[in-house]
């Protein structure tokens, strides 16, 4: 297969000839769950009434399909076993597209697994006509220093967070500026090549196209952050079914993304042990009576646990709402530590704002918040998606912010690294000049 | 039979039960294949949607209407209905034509017409040909013009404008009529078959018969003596009268000449003498030819009265 960045470069035009034909599919493939949504690009049908703004470039188009179903071979937000996740993709996109009674060819995923590793670039360039333009931004980016990132390892986002121009730091779009050095600070967000393959095998096998691809860690960022957190520094943890993402950003950019390999499906497989129930039976008692937090009354409440082994002792076992807790809570604060280490590896506690925002389905067992304040010890609040035009209620909650994020992502992404024109001949050109002027210091 | 009976008791349970049981607490957990996803999708597809959803059933029509026209007996049996059809509505009472009105034509005319028009009432009116039929009434030469429409209550009206015969021409075939337009009317046989009608003759005397009708006109002082106009040359006219006389009027100004002629009869009683030919040809010079007789008793006269020199002859132009 060709390489990764040429792949993010087809996605490109594929992604600009999706929104020209009008429609484009979300697929959120998530460790427990895989949703779909189907959107329609129409510029005529956005609503244009005084005093309602562009709504954060969100009214452009309008959700018309929704599916989501139950996820199958997917573990740690990898695709485990291809069929499967086939199967899971079919499903959700058949309903999908009964629900918005089209046929959607072009899709925009996101994954959350594949073991994401940020790195920190830093590239510059001089200015070459008298003004900044696309080239010289195309140079600055190509002299940055490409960090070794491992065997196997491929670009997932490469976007430039940071412009200087001269002394002039933080700049946030230099096109067009008088300078005559310009430098960039990219974020390289690098993940396991293999998975990214696999999962564009996946959709290649359901008769999709690939029209951009996303780490659910930023989009789930991007639905859920408002502007000001994301202008002054926060984190989204967004707690997923098999991993945990966690989102940095800065002045409107993701400048860090980390991912902990636990989530709710591991709370929900600790229930299954402890209390000797299928997985079914734990996910079911873990959304309907878990909790983080013990109080006195949780010792009364007393939950059967059912079961259909013929041994009528075994099905008729009750379990206290303490028990429970007792098993949820060892993992969830587990988890969180993990976080916490992850957080204070990106420094976090240098950023200017702190906010801490918690997403995702795991994040909806109560009392987290209460612990995750305790834990990462900052100001802690429940994060949910963006409202966007056409989204079902049932699409609202917060384990739907990494879907409601790629649809944002799919109207505006990020200009990224292979947006821009690299010099074609840029190593002979950079010889050539030297060459040049070495003539003419000698002669 | 046994058999078939033990078979649907064997069937019929598991079409109730569905599909296989599921665990409990386990969701059932419908995934669709590879071709029920490829088949939706194709549905999806405007294209195939719209052949499927309009091309096929218009399709399975006309390609069982091919199939059934295929054979030659539905082709006729269907030709015979339509034809049938066809003629059932034709043939109401309220298209039908049932009289023949023709006016403003003779006797003669009309059956002219009646002939021309070849119509075998009651016919129906979706088979008549009213622009034909009309062709062919305005093709007869004494029909100026002709309305031809069916009335309501089926009755065809021919309406003819006639010709009105204003002279006789006197051709090589015969005698003719002809109308003010210089059109023929119809053919006569004798002369005293329309004694009423001025005579003219002459190549090219048709064309002129306007001017004849005025000369005619202007000669009514001399009307019982006047025999008809003689066409000379396709350029003027002679005056033919009784006892052989002619005059000879030029090629313009015709009427006003023939006037002085008239102006010199009523004074001098010109024409009453033995006079053979009036020459008006020259306006400022007109001739007068004697007959042989009057001339020599003129001649004698003239020596008689006084001797030479006598008077020049006139000279003949023919």
């Amino acid at each position: 297969m060709r390489p990764l960045y040429e792949t993010q470069r087809l996605m490109r035009g594929l992604r600009r000839a999706a929104l020209q034909r009008g429609v484009i599919a979300i697929l959120d493939l998530g460790t427990s769950k895989t949703a779909c949504l189907v959107l329609r690009f129409d510029d005529a049908a956005a609503p244009r009434t005084d005093g309602v703004g562009p709504m954060a470039g969100q009214a452009r188009f309008r959700v018309i399909g929704h599916a989501v179903t139950r996820s199958r071979g997917v573990r740690f937000g990898e695709v485990d076993s291809m069929g499967e996740t086939e199967r899971a993709i079919r499903t959700a996109v058949q309903a999908a597209q009964k629900d918005a009674q089209v046929r959607v060819d072009h899709v925009i995923v996101c994954l959350s697994g594949a073991r994401p590793q940020s790195f920190g670039l830093h590239g510059e360039a001089e200015v070459e006509g008298p003004m900044v333009d696309g080239w010289d931004i195309g140079r600055a980016l190509a002299s940055c220093e490409v960090p070794d990132m491992g065997p196997g390892r491929e670009v997932l986002h490469a976007q430039p967070v940071n412009w200087l121009l001269d002394h002039r730091a933080g700049l946030s779009d230099p096109r067009g500026q008088v300078g005559e050095r310009l430098a960039t600070d990219l974020h390289l967000l690098s993940v396991d090549g293999a998975a990214i393959e696999t999962l564009l095998l996946c959709l290649k096998r359901c008769d999709l196209e690939c029209a951009g691809i996303a780490s659910s860690a930023y989009v789930a960022g991007l639905s859920s952050l408002v502007e000001d957190e994301q202008e002054l520094g926060a984190v989204c943890i967004d707690m997923g079914g098999g991993s945990t993402g966690l989102s940095i950003f800065m002045k409107k950019h993701m400048i860090h993304a980390d991912s902990v390999r636990l989530g709710g499906e591991h709370v929900t497989s600790d229930i299954s042990m402890g209390l000797q129930v299928p997985m079914a039976v734990a996910e079911r008692i873990k959304t309907l009576h878990g909790g983080v937090v013990a109080t006195g009354k949780d010792d009364r409440e007393l939950i059967p646990i059912g079961g259909d082994t013929g041994d009528w002792e075994h099905d008729r076992r009750v379990v206290s709402r303490t028990e429970l807790i007792g098993i949820m809570r060892p993992r969830m604060e587990e988890i969180l530590e993990e976080v916490r280490a992850r957080l204070d590896l990106a420094g976090f506690d240098h950023l200017p704002g702190q906010s801490i925002v918690l997403t995702g389905g795991a994040s909806l067992i109560p009392g987290l918040d209460g612990l995750a304040a305790r834990i990462l010890g900052r100001r802690v609040r429940m994060g949910r998606p963006l409202r966007v035009q056409g989204l079902p209620v049932a699409a609202t909650g917060a384990a739907f912010s990494a879907a409601v994020g790629l649809t944002l992502f799919a109207a505006h992404p990020q200009d990224e690294w292979w947006d821009f024109e690299m010099p074609p001949d840029r190593q002979s050109a950079r010889s050539f000049r030297r060459a040049v002027k070495w003539f003419k210091d000698n002669w | 039979m046994r058999a078939l009976i033990v078979l649907w008791r064997l069937t019929l349970p598991s079409l109730l039960r569905g599909s296989a049981a599921i665990a409990p607490g386990e969701r059932r957990d419908p995934a669709p294949s590879v071709w029920a996803y490829r088949y939706q999708r194709l549905m999806l597809t405007p294209v195939y949607r719209r052949l499927v959803h309009v091309g096929l059933p218009v399709g399975l029509v006309l390609l069982m209407g091919a199939l059934w026209l295929a054979s030659a007996d539905h082709r006729a049996a269907l030709a015979t209905r339509v034809e049938s059809i066809k003629d059932a509505v034709q043939e109401r009472d309220a298209f039908m034509v049932t009289a023949l009105e023709i006016a403003g034509a003779d006797a003669a005319l009309s059956a002219a017409i009646r002939e021309v028009a070849r119509i075998d009432l009651p016919v129906s009116s979706f088979d008549l040909d009213l622009d034909a039929l009309r062709a062919r009434i305005t093709d007869l030469t004494a029909v100026r013009s002709a309305q031809v429409r069916v009335l309501p209550g089926g009755a065809l009206e021919i309406a003819v404008v006639q010709r009105v015969p204003v002279a006789v021409w006197r051709y090589a075939d015969g005698l003719r009529l002809i109308d003010a337009e210089g059109a023929m009317t119809g053919m006569i046989g004798e002369r005293g078959d329309r004694a009423d009608l001025p005579l003219i003759a002459g190549d090219g005397a048709k064309d002129a018969i306007d001017e004849a009708l005025a000369l005619f006109s202007a000669a009514a002082p001399i009307a019982p003596r006047v025999r008809g106009l003689v066409r000379m040359g396709e350029r003027r006219w002679d005056m033919v009268l009784d006892r052989d006389q002619r005059i000879l009027l030029p090629t313009s100004g015709a009427v006003a000449a023939l006037e002085r002629a008239i102006a010199l009869q009523q004074a001098q009683g010109l024409l009453d003498r033995d006079v053979a030919v009036v020459d008006l040809r020259l306006g400022e010079r007109p001739t007068l030819r004697l007959n042989p007789v009057a001339l020599s008793s003129l001649r004698a006269q003239a020596a008689a009265a006084a001797t030479p020199p006598p008077a020049a002859p006139i000279p003949e132009d023919h």
